[in-house]
């Protein structure tokens, strides 16, 4: 029996998304088969930056942030220049209620001196609590020294975050319950109110890895294949996972337990692995925290590509 | 592949004779079709077309199985490509390369290493499943001595990792009804391996990194009667891991190439550098990987694994999920505490894990939810103050503590008001978020 390639024609293909530096999707096959089409451009790594000290972060963490934290355009500047990060992620993480309830006009100055500070992108996300995030946005938006992407719409405020994604053209990310259904209809949504499908880039929630890791994998396959082999054009839409917040949550990442070896080894494959294993099943776009669990990305990345 | 009961029907008798106990032929292939019943209830069923029958039911992928007893490891008889399908069955294993260089101190202190890397996780024993050795000395003495040497130590499951005969040979009386998995028959080789794998019942990896005369070698193997097989299309680097593992997976599952339709493994030991070595190994276990070997076994290092090989083989249709009703964690009694959660086996084990690693003796109520974490089943209106109220009326927990304290999770403090409500009699606290914090909570506020 001679052996010939099982090749599959995908009649869809991702959105390319270019901003700045950033190059990301444009694949018209499933996750690094470069044996049946064009494959991904290489999927990136964005660095996590706060605009306030982060109380839960884990030694690891603090050890390399540590004297940055305090400033968040000294810390966005250490992650582009020394820890080369594609991209830097502000999340206003203190604007939320339950944490600083910081004012929406100090989480916007934060927002124009980091944008014009760093020369990689500025990806700008809230504080995840869908009122808040809806107050902050526009201002925040128009803080912005130069076309960034922004998030996380989410169905309770998916207009305010497009009209300002819009009016200051920046792309947006759109964040769904772990629901390929969900995903899809938020896309419609954000598209029906005129926002543009090219410009979005869908979050589909992650989860940590040895804590529901395997729903956020099948949930990016899943929207792969149906951007792929059924072309469905609200589904074309690159996948950022957002996984430092579940991954150094996860006790496996932090506790000091003799029996489980290395704690800061095993913190950063963590999120390596966490982060690695979203991009096998589809993700294009990684947002994370230790600069060494980075670059364990970046390596395995550069062997697929 | 799978047949239809129609395409079944067409190998049967057509006598409709009922000695199958079902009415008709064709209701016998129809429950065949679906695995309900089992193709010797026919006692008059051709030998032609029982081998055709059982050739084409043959599960796309063989089951292989390494070493023999409790350790025994299974892999292979997968029938999807994205786990979301149905469902991936058999966990790959995870080895530990000990080359036969090595002292025999050496040897002792890695397999003891070895065997002690394992958790308990969700309920599940998580262990390195398999050792290879090495035959890296070349001398097949020294390859015989490492063997005896590491039988005598464990029962695990081994690899006879050599391509050279003399070497296998030497070894393999130490193993006489072990079945081992022998890496590896290739091109040059594979007429003395396939010899010594059949006379041994071992099954037989199979290395070429060439697909083509991958497949050819296979075809050669299998006619000298050797079938079972494991293939290793020496991927060493991420993209021939996701690559080739694809391919051949792809080839046995949607055109039923025979040549490929086995479980497919890569050894990582010599990646330089453990990080790394972690990383491919993990792109192996997403895709397809059915044994994985590293060069040793650190807990920081095979924990990730552990956990990632736990996700990805579960079942999506089915959460995992533990019976409703009151755990005893410790040795609680009446002034215990009491704490209330949701069944989701992930909960429930990191929940009760905490409460161990407290030290307190606890009351840990578990209420159905479908098998939702706290927040999913919370969200989805499984986890509510009605049915926790309901749930600890029904269970009479007021019988077990006298303190009538009940703990709620601190995720669902939102709950504490309404819960208060419909537990007029009872205190309701709400506790810590994260599960790690309960030892801490229950030090400065469990008075
Ligand atoms: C995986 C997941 C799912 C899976 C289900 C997994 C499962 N078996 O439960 C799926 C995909 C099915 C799902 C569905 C939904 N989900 Co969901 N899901 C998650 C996710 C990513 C992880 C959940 C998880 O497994 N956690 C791990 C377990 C162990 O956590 P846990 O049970 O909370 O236990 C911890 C603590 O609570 C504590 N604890 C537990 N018990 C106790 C008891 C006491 C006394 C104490 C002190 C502590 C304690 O210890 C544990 C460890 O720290 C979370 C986001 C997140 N990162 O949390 C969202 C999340 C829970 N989901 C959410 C939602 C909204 C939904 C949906 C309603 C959305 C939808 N798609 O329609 C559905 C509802 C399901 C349904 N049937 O209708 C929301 C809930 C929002 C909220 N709180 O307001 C979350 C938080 C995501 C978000 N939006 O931020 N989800
Ligand atoms: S026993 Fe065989 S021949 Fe008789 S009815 Fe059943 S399938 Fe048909």
């Amino acid at each position: 029996m001679p052996f010939t390639l099982p090749k599959e024609t995908y009649s869809g293909k991702i959105n390319e998304v270019k901003i700045g530096s950033i190059d990301i999707g444009g694949e018209n096959t499933l996750p690094f088969l470069s044996f049946e089409g064009t494959v991904a451009k290489k999927p990136i790594v964005a660095l996590e930056v706060q605009d306030v000290v982060p109380q839960d972060w884990p030694e690891a963490l603090t050890k390399i942030y540590g004297k940055v934290m305090k400033d968040p355009v000294v810390w966005a500047k250490f992650c582009e220049t020394e820890l080369k990060a594609d991209a830097i992620c502000l999340r206003l993480a203190g604007t939320h209620p339950d944490k600083e309830n910081r004012s929406v006009k100090e989480a916007a100055d934060v927002v124009a001196k980091v944008s014009s500070s760093i020369s990689v992108p500025l990806i700008l996300l809230g504080c995840n609590h869908a009122e808040k995030d809806t107050e902050l946005i526009n201002p925040c938006a128009s803080a912005c020294a130069k076309p960034s992407i922004i998030g996380k719409a989410q169905e309770k405020n998916f207009k305010t975050f497009a009209a300002a994604a819009q009016a200051f053209n920046h792309y947006l990310i759109a964040l769904s319950d772990l629901d390929i259904n969900l995903a899809k209809q938020l896309n419609i949504l954000l598209s029906q109110s005129g926002f543009p499908k090219e410009k979005i880039i869908m979050d589909t929630m992650s989860s940590a890895l040895g804590y529901g890791l395997e729903y956020t994998y099948s949930v990016i396959e899943r929207c792969k294949l149906a951007a792929l082999h059924q072309n469905d054009n609200m589904m074309q839409m690159p996948i950022v996972n957002d996984i430092g917040p579940e991954a150094w949550k996860a006790k496996e990442a932090k506790a000091d337990i003799a029996e489980w070896g290395d704690t800061e080894k095993r913190g950063i494959l963590w999120e390596a692995v966490t982060g690695i294993t979203f991009l096998t099943a589809g993700g294009n776009f990684l947002i994370m925290r230790h600069p060494e669990a980075m670059k364990l990305v970046k390596q395995t990345v550069n062997q697929m590509i | 592949m799978a047949l239809s009961g129609i395409e079944i029907f067409k190998y049967l008798p057509k006598t409709n004779c009922g000695k199958c106990k079902f009415p008709t032929c064709l209701a016998f292939a129809m429950k065949l079709a679906v695995k309900q019943a089992s193709l010797d209830q026919c006692p008059d069923v051709s030998p032609e077309s029982k081998a055709k029958l059982s050739d084409a039911s043959a599960p796309p992928i063989r089951l292989i199985t390494i070493g023999t007893g409790e350790n025994a490891v299974s892999v292979g008889e997968e029938t999807i490509m994205f786990r979301h399908e149905k469902t991936f069955y058999h966990t790959p294993g995870i080895a530990v390369v000990i080359s036969d260089k090595s002292s025999a101190d050496e040897i002792k202190q890695k397999v003891d290493k070895t065997v002690k890397a394992a958790v308990e996780r969700v309920g599940q024993h998580l262990k390195v499943d398999l050792i290879a050795i090495e035959n890296e000395s070349g001398d097949p003495q020294k390859f015989a001595e490492a063997v005896k040497l590491i039988t005598g130590l464990t029962s695990l499951p081994l690899i006879l990792k050599s391509d050279k005969i003399d070497s296998l040979k030497s070894a393999l009386p130490f193993l006489n009804g072990k079945k081992p998995l022998i890496w590896a028959a290739n091109e040059t080789n594979y007429h003395d391996f396939a010899q010594a794998a059949k006379e041994n019942g071992c099954s037989l990896a199979v290395y070429e990194p060439d697909l083509n005369k991958l497949s050819d070698l296979v075809e050669k193997i299998t006619a000298l009667g050797v079938k079972d097989l494991v293939l290793d299309p020496g991927a060493l680097k991420a993209k021939d891991i996701i690559e080739k593992f694809t391919i051949i997976r792809r080839s046995a599952i949607k055109k039923a190439f025979k040549p490929f339709g086995y479980p497919v493994m890569s050894f990582f030991h010599k990646s330089g550098d453990s990080m790394m070595e972690v990383m491919l190994a993990s792109v192996a276990i997403s895709k397809y990987g059915s044994i994985i070997g590293l060069s040793s076994a650190e807990m920081w290092k095979v924990l990730p694994l552990f956990a990632l090989r736990q996700n990805i083989y579960t079942d999506p249709q089915k959460p995992m999920k533990v019976e409703q009703k009151i755990y005893k964690i410790g040795d609680p009694d009446k002034n215990s505490p009491l704490m209330i959660t949701t069944n989701f086996s992930l909960t429930y084990f990191l929940v009760a894990g905490e409460i161990e690693n407290s030290k307190v003796s606890a009351w840990l109520a578990v209420q159905d939810s479908e098998g939702l974490s706290v927040m999913t089943a919370w969200a989805a209106g499984k986890f509510s103050a009605g049915s926790i109220a309901n749930f600890i009326n029904t269970i009479k927990a007021a019988e077990l503590v006298n303190h009538k304290k009940l703990i709620i999770p601190g995720y669902v403090s939102v709950l504490s008001g309404s819960l208060q409500e419909k537990l007029p009699d009872w205190n309701i606290i709400v506790g810590p978020r994260e599960a790690n914090a309960i030892p801490v909570f229950f030090k400065n506020e469990w008075k």
